[in-house]
C-alpha cells in the first residue's frame, strides 16, 4: 500500500550499486548489563519509510535515540548521507525528531512552536514566516497557528508536531510511535495522509512502531526486532508471506503454527509430518534443513479453507486436509473467525470473508474440513 | 444528627460551617489585631499604661468625641529616618531574593533532575535546618564570622590572610544570614514547579537546533517563571520587614524598617509612632503578597 506512488518508486535495496543515505552498521547499546540494541546493522535509502516494529522494550526507541543524537552507541556507527554522526550532537544533525508525547511547547503558539527551528537556525524572518505558513497549509493547521497547544486535540497536536519536525527540512523525520496517542479512525486516517506527505516533500522516514497495521500500511520496508536485533527486514508482503522465523510469522499478523519433522526432502517439494496437526503437510516448494530437524509450518488463518463437505486433496492422499469441530466463532462484520478443535486437540484459527448476506453459516460443534494450498505454508526452522 | 437538623432548621449547613471556619480564624487573628494596631495608630502618646490616648472619649453628658490623630504618619514622612529605613529595607530584601535566586534556582533544577530515590534526601536536606529554631541557626553565623571565628583562624592557618577580616556586624554579614535563613522559601516552591517539567521539551528543543544552554534559557526558564516569581514573593515579603537578623549580624548601621519599629516600641515606648510604621508597612506589601496569590492562582490552573 505504501507503494502506492507506483512503479516510479523503485527498490533501492535491491539495486547493489545504490547509496543508502542512512547507514547504521554494528550499532550496540548497553544499559548497565542490559543489551538494549545488539549489533544493527541496517542500510536506508533516500525517500523510504522504514519502520521499525517490535515489541515494547525490543529495543526500536533506543536506535531512534541514537539516530536522533540522544543516545550514544557503546559501539558501531552511523552514517547520514556520506557523514559520521559520532560524536555529532542532537542540534547539529541534519534529522529531526517527532516525539511519541509530541513535546510541543506549552508557553508557545502553534505558530511559534513550528518557527522555533528556523529561528535557531537564523532563518531570515520574512522565509520563516512564509514556511511556517506553507508547512501549517500543508498538515491543515493553518487556521489554528495562533492557538496553544493545550487549546489543540490530540489529531491536532499530532499535526503541529509533524510540522515543526518538518519545517527545517530534515534529511531524514524520526518518528516515534507517530499515530500512537490516536483513536482508530483518526489513526488510519492519518497513516494515509502522513504517506502522501512524505510523498510530496521527498523526506526520508524512519517509523518506530508497535502497532503491526501502522508499519503494514505506512512502510516501504520494515525491520522486525527483538531483544534488541533486527530479526527480519523487508517490505511488509516480504515479512508476512515470507517470515524468516516462528517469532516474525507469530508476531506480524496471527498464525497457525505446526510443529512437525521432514519426512521426504525433495527439492521440489517437502512433506512434513506433524503430530500436533494430525495430518502431513504438503509444501510444493525446497526448503533447507538438516534431515530429522524439527521445523514448523505457518499457516496464515485467511489462507486456511474450511468446508462441510470432504475438499479435493491439494497434496497427494489426504495430506493438506484434516477434519475438526468448530468450537468458537467471531463474527467481525467484514470477515469471521472461526477457532476449530483437531481431533488432536489442537485448536486451529481460520478466517472467512463474508461474501455474501445471506451465507449458510457454519455454526458451533458443526464437523468441518480444513484444507489449504500447497504454497500456502511457509516453513522455518527456528 | 440531630442537632445537625436543627442547625440546617436554621440555615446552617455542614458547608456553610467548613467555609466559615477560615473566615473565623482570619477575623480572629488578622482582622481584629489590624484594626487595634490601625486604632493605636491615629492615637496620641501619653504616658500611661498602654501609653497612647484612647480614640473615642465621651465628654460630657451625652457626648462622644473621636479624635483621629494624623501626625504620627506626618512625623513619619518629615523625619528621613523612617523613609531611609523603608527603602534601605526594600533594597536588602532585594538584592536578598536576587541572591537567593542565583544560589536556588541550580539546587531546585537539580533536585528536579535527581533520580527520584535520592530527590527525598535532598529536600530532606533543604528542610533539615528549620528544625533547629532560627535564633539559634543565626547566633551559629556569629561564630562563623567574628574576628577570631571559625572563618578568619581557616584564613590565617592557611595563610591566605594575616589579619582577620571585619565581617560580623557589615551588611555582609547581614545578607550572609538573610540568604542562609531564606533560602528554602525559593527552593521549595521553585522544586515544585521544575518538578512538574516535561524534560523531553528540552530534547525537542535540542533536537531543532538548541545547544543545552539555549534549551534552558528559551525553554525551562519561561516555563519556571510561575515558580520563580512564587518563590521570590516568599522570600521579599518576609525579609522586608526582618529584624532578628540584621538586629544580630548586621551591627548598628543596619537600618531596617523592622529594627526601627522594635525601637519605637520598647525603647522609646512610642507605640502610635510605631503602629503607624507597621501600618505603612503592610500597605507597601500588600501589593506583593496580591501579585504572590495571582501567580500561586494561575500555577494552580496551569499545573496541566
Amino acid at each position: 500500500m505504501a507503494n502506492s506512488s507506483g512503479a516510479a518508486k523503485a527498490a533501492p535495496w535491491q539495486d547493489p550499486s545504490a547509496r543508502p543515505y542512512v547507514e547504521i552498521e554494528r550499532v550496540t547499546k548497553t544499559f548497565g548489563d542490559f543489551k538494549a540494541v545488539d549489533d544493527v546493522s541496517l542500510k536506508i535509502y533516500k525517500g523510504e519509510i522504514f519502520c521499525l516494529l517490535g515489541a515494547s522494550g525490543c529495543g526500536k526507541t533506543t536506535l531512534l535515540r541514537m539516530l536522533g543524537g540522544f543516545e550514544t552507541p557503546t559501539s558501531g556507527r552511523i552514517v547520514i548521507d556520506g557523514e559520521d554522526m559520532t560524536g555529532v550532537p542532537p542540534y547539529e544533525r541534519p534529522v529531526n525528531m517527532m516525539f511519541q508525547s509530541y513535546a510541543l511547547f506549552p508557553h508557545m503558539n502553534v505558530e511559534q512552536n513550528v518557527a522555533f527551528g528556523l529561528k535557531q537556525d537564523r532563518v531570515p524572518r520574512s522565509e520563516i514566516v512564509e514556511r511556517v505558513a506553507t508547512m501549517l497549509e500543508l498538515v491543515k493547521m493553518g487556521s489554528f497557528a495562533k492557538r496553544k497547544p493545550h487549546q489543540l486535540s490530540g489529531g491536532q497536536r499530532q499535526r503541529v508536531a509533524l510540522a515543526r519536525s518538518l519545517v527545517k527540512r530534515p534529511k531524514v523525520l524520526l518518528l516515534d510511535e507517530p499515530l500512537g496517542a490516536l483513536d482508530k479512525k483518526l489513526r488510519e486516517h492519518t497513516q494515509f495522509e502522513l504517506i502522501g506527505l512524505q510523498d510530496k516533500l521527498g523526506v526520508t522516514f524512519l517509523v518506530v512502531t508497535h502497532d503491526q497495521e501502522e508499519a503494514m500500511t505506512l512502510a516501504s520496508r520494515i525491520g522486525v526486532m527483538d531483544h534488541g536485533e533486527i530479526v527480519q527486514a523487508g517490505t511488509p508482503p516480504e515479512i508476512y508471506e515470507f517470515p524468516s522465523s516462528k517469532f516474525v510469522a507469530d508476531f506480524v499478523g496471527s498464525v497457525n503454527m505446526f510443529e512437525g519433522k521432514l519426512v521426504e526432502d525433495e527439492p521440489e517439494y517437502v512433506r512434513i509430518g506433524s503430530a500436533e496437526l494430525g495430518a502431513t503437510i504438503y509444501v510444493s516448494h525446497g526448503i533447507s534443513a538438516a534431515p530429522e530437524a524439527t521445523v514448523w509450518a505457518a499457516i496464515r488463518p485467511e489462507k486456511i479453507f474450511m468446508s462441510t463437505a470432504p475438499p479435493a486433496s491439494t497434496g497427494p492422499g489426504s495430506d493438506n486436509i484434516v477434519r475438526g469441530a468448530v468450537q468458537d466463532i467471531a463474527y467481525l462484520g467484514d470477515l469471521s473467525i472461526y477457532l476449530v478443535k483437531l481431533a488432536t486437540g489442537k485448536v486451529v484459527r481460520v478466517t472467512q470473508p463474508n461474501t455474501s448476506r445471506h451465507a449458510e453459516a457454519i455454526t458451533w460443534d458443526q464437523q468441518v474440513y480444513l484444507s489449504w494450498d500447497t504454497s500456502s505454508p511457509v516453513v522455518v526452522t527456528r | 444528627m440531630k442537632s445537625l437538623r436543627s442547625l440546617s432548621k436554621i440555615g446552617v449547613s455542614g458547608r456553610g460551617l467548613v467555609v466559615t471556619l477560615p473566615y473565623l480564624w482570619l477575623l480572629l487573628f488578622f482582622v481584629v489585631p489590624f484594626v487595634i494596631v490601625l486604632k493605636i495608630s491615629f492615637s496620641d502618646i501619653d504616658l500611661a499604661i498602654p501609653p497612647y490616648k484612647p480614640l473615642i472619649e465621651w465628654i460630657g453628658k451625652n457626648s462622644l468625641a473621636i479624635k483621629v490623630n494624623l501626625n504620627n504618619y506626618a512625623f513619619l514622612f518629615t523625619d528621613p529616618l523612617y523613609l531611609h529605613a523603608l527603602l534601605n529595607s526594600i533594597k536588602v530584601a532585594f538584592i536578598s531574593t536576587l541572591l537567593c535566586l542565583v544560589i536556588g534556582y541550580p539546587i531546585a533544577y537539580g533536585i528536579a533532575r535527581s533520580a527520584s530515590t535520592t530527590r527525598n534526601v535532598l529536600l530532606l536536606l533543604v528542610v533539615l535546618p528549620f528544625w533547629t529554631s532560627l535564633l539559634l541557626r543565626v547566633y551559629a553565623w556569629i561564630g562563623l564570622l567574628k574576628a577570631n571565628g571559625v572563618i578568619n583562624n581557616v584564613l590565617i592557618w592557611l595563610g591566605i590572610i594575616h589579619e582577620p577580616l571585619t565581617m560580623l556586624y557589615t551588611p555582609f554579614a547581614m545578607y550572609i544570614g538573610i540568604v542562609y535563613s531564606y533560602l528554602p522559601f525559593l527552593i521549595l516552591p521553585l522544586y515544585a514547579n521544575l518538578e512538574k517539567m516535561d524534560w523531553q521539551l528540552l530534547e525537542a528543543a535540542e533536537d531543532l537546533g538548541c545547544r543545552p544552554w539555549q534549551a534552558f534559557y528559551k525553554i525551562t526558564l519561561p516555563l519556571s517563571r510561575n515558580g520563580i516569581l512564587a518563590g521570590s514573593m516568599l522570600v521579599f515579603i518576609p525579609a522586608v520587614g526582618e529584624f532578628v537578623i540584621p538586629a544580630l549580624l548586621g551591627g548598628p548601621n543596619a537600618l531596617m524598617i523592622g529594627r526601627v519599629l522594635w525601637d519605637e516600641f520598647f525603647s522609646n515606648r512610642a507605640w502610635p509612632v510605631a503602629s503607624a510604621v507597621a501600618i505603612l508597612l503592610l500597605v507597601l506589601l500588600v501589593p506583593f503578597m496580591m501579585w504572590y496569590q495571582s501567580v500561586q492562582a494561575r500555577e494552580t490552573a496551569g499545573a496541566r
